[in-house]
């Protein structure tokens, strides 16, 4: 595939893993941050871990759309899905994150007509081929796809399409990376930045990481080369003595953003006051809701939902592992009763969950010859 | 080497093996899409609740076919129903389907297939023409494997109980007494093949479903196996110690049910895996791995190393077998793991999937 094969060269790699070994101070031990469960999932399924040297650590950080959503709005969402009538859409990884009692899956099971959608504009494809029905959205996920929601939005509204509405969960990457570099368990010398989500806002809502925080960013893409330079660059940084906001996926993402999607997002979308977070709990100004101008779209009015909040299962220690506090084998419930085939947290759902990625790739990747 | 393995790592590690090792419960309260796709559920459904309530040697050995013996003949039988949707794809239809999927699981118990019973479930509404083709179908793909069609049943149930037309059929083959094919017979050293590119089957129903709009020329590989079977007996007789073929789940759950089933490791390497550039491409527009995409005319063939060049010369001289690859070998540790060696540079586990990417693909 052209435009993706040179960035899993082989021999590219290697030559950045020797010129990352030339950089770093072999007495220092450094712990970066990938901000993105994109760059998470990439890291385990090339094995980029295996090309650092031993005393390069990298954090899985909080970008996992999936991770992030706690059990009440799972439960909520179930709640809408067995609406008579409602036809409740969403994306394939969100039919297996647990609420308080069950899956939307196991809903599916039970009578709920649920589907699997690939983009919400397919939701909106169901709603125009079936009026009799309800079509909800179960929407999640950055900046990234909340532009694809709010287009999607937009087109209903134009079109007068009645029976969608969208159950929105979007959240914004700066506030939980405000809260993650406030507490005071962490220790981190530097973050890969968000790629996807920096090719809607920009990287200048990073600047306040080197600024407030004297931390080094670089935004960067995510093949497993583009992950290496990423590295490279920020120990550069750190050995030069600077400390800023670079972009390494320049190809994508431009400093300032996507103007024209950030106004869909203002149009369509309001700040909440508060959001809560997966195991990262109340965050302020994090999450979005409709703008009072789609509220009739807004699906936590259209359907009466138990809105309750679901403490997280007390063994489960997603939130530490999103903070990157503990590494997933760390926790008490790792891969014993929390497993990809029966997660209790959200970490082991999505394959950019830092604990279903490690479960799935990472075992016995390092150290340990075959023999 | 990034962070070493620490001691606590590695004992959490090994609970996490023997959690794995041990055969699959069914807990679930309702059946679910999961319990279909050919992976972990599956494994659940089949081990924890099929085999404990039919105390079946033969079943347990969980081949493609169940083997028997009646007087002195070494027989095989098997059964697939079939329930893809839509019912005809590009490079195939239901009935070739139905046709092929049961001769081939015969032909992975190295069994010569010989004849073939057909149950039909048709939706009240069926088109006339739509069941003509399909029976076409059926007897063109019989005479190609050379299976007679010999008992067979009719059902219709109301429109709405069944989507157009659901097969089932079920196989009888006589054993090759070229084959000693076992599961359990891996040994570390030994190669194990591919018989051709993987994950086309998959594919073009996925894309013949018109759900993603992507404009890729796939067409299913359903064909036939028996004839690559036969070559490869003749070359590696003995030495060739098991067959499988990689349907639902793909080739990545076929090397974890092996790895597991003769508590060995395997070593694949991910360069060497024939996968058509569109393949690829679709696979990595949906985030899905091709090594977990179903096929309907692939198998995994594994023989003992020093056979390994003429098992694949044999396979490359047959139709669709042009680009058979040895993609791994057998290893000791860890015993019932599979992984892979990616083109990066890296390594990682290779584990059977959990989801349902794509359900009704046969």
């Amino acid at each position: 595939m052209r435009f993706v094969d040179e960035f899993r060269d082989p021999e590219l790699g290697r030559a950045l893993a020797a010129e990352i070994r030339q950089t770093v101070d072999p007495g220092t031990h450094l712990k970066l941050m990938e901000v993105c469960g994109g760059h998470t999932h990439s890291i385990y399924r090339y094995g980029v871990d295996d090309l650092l040297p031993e005393n390069v650590e990298l954090v899985h950080g909080p970008g996992c759309p999936v991770c992030v959503i706690p059990m009440g709005r799972v439960d909520d969402a179930i709640a809408m899905a067995h609406e008579p009538g409602v036809i409740f859409t969403c994306f394939g990884d969100m039919m297996r994150v647990p609420g308080s009692n069950g899956t939307l899956m196991e809903a599916k099971a039970a009578g709920a007509d649920v589907r699997m959608v690939y983009s919400p504009l397919d939701a909106l494809r169901i709603a125009k081929s079936e009026p009799g029905r309800e079509v909800v959205f179960f929407a999640i996920g950055f900046e990234t796809t909340a532009p694809s929601t709010a287009l999607t939005l937009k087109r209903a509204k134009a079109e007068g399409v009645e029976n969608f509405s969208c159950f929105c969960n979007h959240v914004t990457i700066v506030p939980p990376l405000r809260a993650l570099l406030d507490s005071p368990d962490l220790r981190l010398d530097g973050f890969i930045g968000p790629g996807h989500v920096s090719t809607v806002v920009g990287a200048r809502p990073l600047e306040f990481i080197p600024a407030d925080y004297g931390k080094p960013v670089v935004v960067s893409g995510f093949e497993p080369v583009d992950i290496l330079q990423s590295v490279l660059m920020i120990l550069t940084q750190l050995r030069d003595g600077r400390c800023e906001v670079e972009n390494q996926y320049s190809r994508v993402v431009p400093y300032e953003g996507n103007l024209r999607a950030l106004e869909v997002m203002a149009e369509v979308f309001a700040l909440r006051p508060h959001f809560e977070w997966r195991g990262l709990g109340f965050i302020s100004q994090s999450g979005l809701r409709l703008s009072d101008a789609y509220a009739d779209m807004d699906a936590e009015r259209r359907f009466s939902v138990p809105g309750v909040r679901i403490a997280d299962p007390k063994a489960c220690q997603c939130g530490e592992v999103l903070k990157g506090v503990i590494r997933p084998w760390e926790c008490k419930v790792f891969g014993t009763a929390c497993t990809p085939e029966r997660p209790i947290g959200t970490c082991m759902v999505s394959s950019e969950g830092a604990c279903a990625a490690y479960y799935n790739y990472g075992r016995f990747s390092r150290e340990r010859e075959v023999v | 080497m990034a962070t070493p393995v620490t001691d606590r790592e590695t004992r959490i590690l090994g609970i996490i093996e023997k959690t794995r090792a041990k055969r699959p419960k069914f807990r679930d309260e309702r059946i679910t899409m999961s319990h279909g796709a050919g992976g972990k559920a599956t494994a659940a459904l089949i081990e924890g609740l099929l085999l404990p309530a039919f105390a079946s040697p033969a079943l347990d050995r969980l081949g493609d076919a169940g083997e028997l013996t009646v007087g002195t003949a070494e027989l095989a039988m098997t059964t697939d129903s079939f329930v893809v949707r839509p019912i005809v794809f590009p490079g195939g239809s239901i009935g070739e389907l139905a046709v092929n999927g049961t001769v081939n699981d015969l032909a992975m118990a190295g069994a010569r297939p010989l004849a073939l019973t057909l149950s039909l479930i048709l939706e009240e509404g069926l088109g006339a023409d739509v069941l003509k083709a399909e029976i076409a179908a059926i007897a063109r793909a019989a005479e190609v494997a050379g299976v007679k069609i010999i008992a067979g049943d009719t059902k219709v149930v109301e429109r709405g109980h069944c989507d157009q037309m659901y097969i089932c059929t079920t196989g009888l083959g006589r054993r090759d007494p070229r084959a000693t094919l076992s599961p359990a017979s891996l040994r570390p050293g030994d190669a194990i093949l591919v018989s051709g590119p993987i994950g086309e089957h998959g594919t073009a129903i996925m894309l013949a479903r018109g759900e993603f709009e992507l404009g890729a020329e796939i067409v299913s590989d359903t064909r036939c196996l028996w004839p690559h079977v036969d070559a490869l007996l003749d070359v590696c007789g003995p030495e060739l110690r098991c067959l499988r073929d990689a349907t639902r789940g793909g080739v990545a759950s076929v090397l974890n049910e092996l790895a597991r089933a003769s508590g060995v490791a395997m070593l694949v390497r991910e360069a060497a895996v024939p996968v058509h550039p569109a393949v690829a491409g679709a696979a990595e527009i949906l985030g899905i791995d091709p090594m977990h995409v179903a096929n309907e005319g692939v198998f995994v063939a594994v023989v003992q190393q020093e056979k390994a060049e003429a098992a694949l010369a044999a396979l490359r001289a047959m139709e669709g077998g042009e680009q058979a690859a040895h993609i791994a070998d057998v290893r000791t540790e860890p015993p019932g793991m599979v992984l892979v060696e990616t083109a990066f540079g890296g390594r990682r586990v290779m584990d059977q999937l959990v989801g349902d990417p794509l359900p009704r693909i046969c």
